[in-house]
Formats: C-alpha cells, structure tokens, sequence
C-alpha cells in the first residue's frame, strides 16, 4: 500500500541523505499548520470527502434505523422513492443504504482500530530498532523483513477460517480489526526506524542523552515529537490499507458474521444474491465506490499534508 | 554482492521456516479442537462411545496423539517431500496436485498484468512529471485507481463489459462447451476470458506506479545532481534520463514491498470471475473447510512470493551498481 505514496519512498533515502525532504521536521505552531491547511486544495477536498462519510456513517443509521439484515422487505428493489429504497434492496429484501451505512461504520471502525494498532506496533519496533542500534536492531530488521515478506491476507484467511469453526464468537468486526492491525505493521516498523535513524545522531538527542534521561524517555519526548507529522502520516495509510484488507477479507467470506461490512456486502451480493448475472448493480456498487472513496481520500489526505508539513512541496 | 545475496537468502530461509511453522502452529494453538470441529461439522449425533472412537480414529489419523515434538517433525519430513496431505474438496486429490492444476491459470494472470503495469505505469509516470496538463488529469485518476479494491474494480469491469456490453465472458477460465486442447478456437476462448480479470489487475496497479513513479521523478529532479546537471547546461533530455534511471530504484524495491498485495489482489479477483487459479482454489478450501488445502495454498503462496521477491532482488543488483561492488545498495 505504502510504496505508492509520495513519502515512502523518501523515507527509504533517507539514511543517504539525512535532511532531505521529509527527514527535516521542524515543529511549527498550530497557526502556520491551519494557514496552510486551508490554502491545500489536496487537503480541503480530502476532508470535506472524509466528513461526508463520516457523516454518512454516523448519522446514517440513525436517521434510518432499518436493521441492516432485516429480510423483510421488497425484493431486487431498483433505487426508487416511490418503493421506499432510494439505494434500492437486495434479493433477500434489505435494505441497501441501510447496509451502506452500517458497512461504512464496520470500515471506519476497522481503520481506525486495525491502522491505530498497526501504527502502535509499528513505532514500538522502529524507534526500538533505530535508536538502539546494535544487535537488537539487527533481530527487529530480520523480524520486521520476515513479517514484510508474508502476504498478509493470506496469513490472515487461514486464521480466520481455523476460527470460524473453533471460535465463533472472534468472527466480529473487533477481532477483525486486531487480528489486521497485528499483521500489517511492517512497513511502518522500517520508515519509522529509518526515521528515526537519522535523528539519533542529532546534536539535541546527544544532549538529551548527556542529561541522563532514559532511553525511551527520549523516545517519547525528543525524537517522536520531532517526526511527529510523519507518524500521522503513517497512521494515515495504515488506516487506509487495514481497510482494503479487512474488505478483502469480508469478500472471501471470513468477514463478521452477524454484523455488516462493505466487503460483505459485495460477497453476498456475488455469492448469494448471483447479482451480477442478475444486473442488481445498486447492491454492489455501493459498497465499492464507498471503499474507495474513503481510501482515496486518505491518500490524497495524506499527499496534500506532506505538502503543509513540508515546505519544500509546497506549490503554493 | 555476496553480502547482498547471502543477507537475503538468510532473511528469505527464515521467513519460509517461521511462515511453515506458523502455518504448522495455527491449527494446534488456536482456541478450539480441530478434530471437534470435524466432528460437529459431519453432524454426529450417533452415540457418545462411537463418537469417542472416531474421534480418536481421527486424532490418529492425523497424529495429533503423538508428541508434540513429533508432530512438528513429521510436518517437516511430509513437507519436504512435498506431501502436504490430502484435498477433501479435489475428492482426495494430493493437495500438491490440485494446486499445481491452479498455478498455470494465476501466474497466466499475474506476470504479464504486473509487468505491464509496472512498464506503463513508470513510463506513464515519468511522462506525467513533465507534463502539467498530463499531470492534473492523471494524479486523480491514479490515486482513485489504487484506492480501488481489487475485487471491486473486477465486479465493476464485469458489469460493463460483461453483463451489459457483452463483450467478454465474465466467468470461468474457458467456455464449458469446450476442452482443454490446442486448438485456436480454444486459444481465443481462453484469452476471451482472461481479459477482463487481468485488466481489473493491471488498472489497480497501474495507479500505483504512476503515482510512484511521477514523485519520484519531481523529487529526483529537485536533487543536487540534477541542479548541478543543468547548471553545467547538460539539454532537459539528459537530467530526465538521469532522474528516471535513479528514480527507478525505489520502484523496483516497491515492487517487491508490493508483492504481497497483488498476490492478495489477484486471490480476490480470480473469485469475481470464477477464474480457476490459485484464488478460486483458495476460496472453494474455505467454503469446505478443507484445512489441508488451505494450508498447502499458504504455504505454495509464501514459496511463490519469496521466490518472485528473490527475482527482485537479481533485477535490483543488474539496475544498481552499488551492490555490485560490495556497498549496500537498496534496503538489504
């Protein structure tokens, strides 16, 4: 997910060269952050994308409050105000926007849970790794490596379908959410690391490190402030990739099984409403351009920061 | 250069060994009893001494009743001589066989959809960069590309040119009128179905590489040597040549980061169609619960993975100089 990004790759360089681009952060008062925010085109249209879906997932179950699941209504309903689905219903007589919305709540939840746990996991082992240094960096990079190297869905189908017969009760949206957060650290384990590598040898850490503070003390209060921005921008694509994760999951069928998701959505639209021989595109559209409209907008969130965080991209 | 490679194939060993083991670990230590699970899933409602039988029949079986030392030894040795049990789904097929029966049909799909979009998403990239006009068109279109879940662009890909437009078949790897043979007719059938699903690949990944490939070329260009370059007055032509050439790096070691993300986009993509690779294989093991071939796949995926990420690497040393002469290039 992550190489696609603007800042990825730059912090792969930036061992190389220490204080290009990205590697200088410098803290700035909040002021000159909102002058720029509001003048990125990037940013603004990100967020108002962002708080139209967050607002659809909030409030949308609760204006509508049509159990999700209920199959109790017209079947293969087109969009219509007249039937009472203006998002349509399924071939089990659902609801469509009530499915929407709650999907949307599961995605958001996921992403914010399965991208806050990957970015914990991910910053214990970079900052670990690049400030000790030495033979316990050497053990974390191979861990890091081997963990890079392992397709995380594949990983995670076989342990969730072991569970779906063993442990019925883990197959909801919170299990999902850790069982993604716990597999999808890596690649932030080594930006951050490599982050984190370059500022170990600044003059202030020295400093700090003179004062006798303890190690992770210095950590918490002098190398992550420094590359805080950074971190945020981390958490933003974690939030985005535990989202594309979680619905592939949903979409092999190893989704929540009581609960709503977009994935699931597209999978029993597939699967048991057979919607695309069918032509009922409301039921799997939806869900989709919802996917990839949070997603998208995280991306171009997370560019549109890069250039208010730092002044060299800045086109304005 | 020795460096280089004996440091990966030490990473790569370690991971095919720790991901076996996983794969090993999951069935025994997760919550829950396996054999039970077999057990209530045949509905057993016979009696409590026959159901005792069967079910240490079952633990015998599969020597869940030996020590637990053995039972990792035993898994090893099975492996290595490439026995990775029995498929319930293939009716008893080796599982080795039926996912070898697969593996043609998935890599028919992933090697050309990642070559080409890895080559036009770069060149695509690299002409956007320059361009303002190609710019602002793209940068959207690309980011809401890799934003697309695989799957969905598939259905979506499906719909239009399937369902509605009637262009291509949007199911199966071949028309079931028609047998496997080398003939033209199947040649074109076969090709017939394989468009839609490697277009919904090559797009996704497309995005990706264009988007990665357009900053990589502006922050190249923006580098000391490329200011240097043209105040020197070396032509446009040669500063871009250069800033492509460095900018390529990053991308190669993208696609390795990236390999694990298409092989998950392609499992899902083949399910959209019913295209009978690796994926659809993958998805009828869950749907059975047919651990053996569940496991065997991961295990298959990891070895296909690490194997891709190793041709990656001999790329990495023929594109840069520095791991050849004993630096450490990249990101060893």
């Amino acid at each position: 997910m992550s190489s696609v990004i603007a800042s990825e790759p730059k912090a792969e360089q930036a061992p190389q060269s220490p204080g290009a681009a990205a590697a200088v952060p410098t803290p700035k008062p909040r002021g000159e952050f909102l002058y720029f925010a509001l003048r990125s085109r990037k940013f603004l249209i990100a967020s108002t994308i962002l708080l139209i879906l967050v607002g659809i997932a909030v409030l949308g179950p609760i204006i509508d409050s049509t159990n999700p699941n209920a199959q109790d209504g017209l079947m293969n309903q087109g969009p219509s105000l007249k039937a009472g689905y203006w998002m349509g219903s399924t071939s089990f007589g659902e609801d469509v926007f009530s499915q929407f919305a709650n999907g949307l709540r599961a995605t958001f939840f996921v992403g914010l849970l399965g991208g806050g746990l990957a970015a914990l996991v991910g910053m214990a082992i970079g900052f670990t790794a690049g400030y000790r240094g030495g033979w316990i960096d050497e053990i974390l990079n191979m861990v890091t490596n081997v963990f890079l190297v392992i397709p995380t869905l594949a990983l995670l189908i076989v342990i969730a379908s072991y569970l779906q017969r063993s442990w019925p009760e883990a197959r909801g949206i919170l299990f999902e959410a850790i069982f993604v957060g716990l597999t999808s650290w890596p690649w932030a384990a080594r930006a951050i690391r490599a982050q984190t590598f370059t500022l170990r040898s600044r003059d202030f850490i020295d400093l700090a490190k003179l004062s006798g503070r303890r190690g992770w003390k210095i950590i918490l209060q002098e190398i992550a402030p420094n590359m805080s921005s950074y971190l945020f921008m981390t958490f933003i694509l974690l939030f985005g990739g535990a989202i594309l994760i979680a619905a592939s999951l949903d979409f092999i069928g190893l989704g929540p099984t009581n609960g709503m998701s977009l994935g699931l959505m597209m999978y029993n639209s597939l699967n048991y409403g057979a919607a695309l021989f069918l032509g009922l595109w409301w039921w799997f559209i939806p869900p989709g351009i919802g996917i990839m409209a949070t997603v998208g907008a995280l991306y171009v969130m997370n560019v549109g920061l890069d250039e208010i965080f730092n002044p060299k991209l800045r086109e304005i | 250069m020795r460096r280089y490679f004996g440091r990966k194939l030490l990473t790569y060993t370690l991971t095919l060994f720790i991901a076996a083991t996983i794969d090993w670990l999951i069935p025994r230590f997760m919550p829950g009893d396996p054999v039970y699970g077999l057990m209530s899933r045949m509905g057993n409602n016979s009696s409590p001494e026959a159901a005792k039988a069967l079910s240490d029949y079952y633990y015998n079986l599969f020597g869940l009743n030996q020590p637990i030392w053995q039972q990792y030894l035993n898994f090893w040795g099975g492996l290595l001589h490439g026995d990775l049990g029995r498929s319930v789904f293939e009716h008893g097929q080796p599982v080795t066989d039926a996912i070898m029966a697969a593996v043609p049909y998935t890599l028919a799909l992933l090697i050309p959809a990642i070559l080409l979009s890895w080559w036009a998403g770069n060149s695509f990239g690299a002409l956007a960069a320059r361009r303002k006009w190609l710019d602002n068109t793209m940068l959207p279109v690309g980011y809401i590309l890799t934003a697309t879940p695989y799957m969905w662009l598939g259905i979506v890909l499906a719909f239009v040119f399937g369902f509605t437009l009637k262009m291509f078949p949007f199911a199966n790897s071949y028309g079931l009128n028609l047998e496997p043979s080398f003939t033209w007719l199947f040649f074109t059938d076969l090709v017939a179905h394989w468009m839609l699903p490697f277009l919904s690949l090559f797009l996704v990944m497309f995005g990706g590489w264009a988007i990665g490939m357009r900053n990589m070329i502006i922050y190249e260009l923006d580098a000391d040597y490329s200011r240097y370059l043209e105040a020197l007055g070396a032509p446009q032509r040669l500063v871009r040549k250069y800033a492509f050439r460095n900018a390529m790096l990053p991308q190669i070691t993208g696609l390795a980061l990236q390999l694990g993300v298409i092989v998950a986009g392609s499992l899902v993509t083949e399910i959209v169609f019913s295209y009978q690779g690796v994926g659809l294989l993958l998805f009828n093991a869950i749907k059975s619960e047919d651990y053996f071939l569940l496991q065997g796949i991961f295990l298959f995926v990891i070895v296909g993975v690490l194997a891709a990420n190793f041709l990656v690497d001999i790329a990495y040393v023929i594109v840069d100089p520095r791991t050849r002469v004993g630096m450490r290039g990249g990101t060893a």
